[in-house]
């Protein structure tokens, strides 16, 4: 058994850091330049799920299941999450007719 | 070899997508770029075998909030170029930033302790059978009260979905 794991190509751990880092700086990015309300979602999930992935991927290389079971509940928080956020987007676009963060910035004063 | 090969390939296909998400001029375009990034992020759970969270990212990530998305695009009628305008100083503001913060994140992120106890590749603890024993053992509270918190989003997005009487 332990000659089959050292003998197993591994994908070094600091490949997944690079990876989930890029991915997470892309969200970031996103929600600092974009001003449709929907892309500063959809950012945002770009951000949770770089953070799954480096979850998950310590937990494998750990082997501790307690970080895929984590993923899991963040699965669960972000899809109820999105439902609830994009419901508030529909109410936001009746009043006021659009979703650019520019114009709705009336909790600046 | 072949699996950081597939490694590679698939970062690189999740990088370009997540890119063409903010690079997009329609939100559809956009909407469907990040359907492709959550299928590359599926791969990735494979290549950890972790087979029960690429199945539960599927279902949720590429099933649910896709569509929730794409009605959504289509409920608001977004789907027109040029309604919303930004100037080039602040992309170029935000693309310095982004680096930055990458460098940054990259520095603190590689002075951990990256010592690795398994290899993925033969470790079982994302099989569906070892995974739900630690989830209806350890967490079993945290995972009912999930459905609370499930319940609770469905009554608030209905509440909010609802037209008003006047």
């Amino acid at each position: 058994m332990e000659t089959t794991v050292t003998q197993l190509q591994m994908i070094p751990l600091v490949y997944y850091i690079i990876f989930c880092t890029a991915l997470f700086t892309i969200g970031v990015v996103g929600v600092l330049v974009k001003r449709n309300a929907l892309a500063i979602f959809m950012s945002v999930e770009l951000m949770l799920n770089s953070a799954n992935l480096l979850l998950a991927a310590f937990s494998a290389y750990r082997n501790d299941p307690s970080g895929q079971v984590f993923v899991f509940f963040i699965m669960v928080v972000a899809a109820a999450e999105i439902a609830i956020g994009l419901a508030l987007l529909v109410v936001v676009y009746r009043s006021s007719r659009t979703i650019d963060i520019n114009i709705l910035n009336r909790l600046k004063w | 070899m072949f699996q950081v090969y597939l490694f590679l390939f698939l970062s690189c296909v999740a990088l370009f997508s997540a890119m063409m998400v903010l690079l997009s001029k329609k939100p559809i375009h956009s909407v469907l770029y990040l359907t492709l990034t959550f299928f590359a992020l599926a791969g990735h759970y494979i290549l950890l075998n972790a087979q029960f969270l690429a199945v539960v990212h599927v279902i949720v990530y590429a099933g649910a909030i896709m569509v929730l998305f794409l009605f959504t695009v289509m409920l608001l009628n977004l789907n027109k170029e040029g309604q919303f305008p930004k100037t080039k100083l602040v992309k170029i503001i935000a693309a310095i930033a982004g680096g930055l913060l990458f460098v940054v994140l990259i520095g603190s992120l590689k002075s951990f302790d990256l010592a690795t106890v398994s290899n993925p590749a033969v470790s079982q603890i994302g099989l569906v059978k070892n995974l739900g024993k630690t989830l209806f053992s350890q967490y079993l509270l945290p995972f009912e009260l999930s459905s609370i918190l499930f319940l609770s989003a469905m009554v608030g997005a209905v509440m909010l979905g609802k037209k008003d009487k006047e």
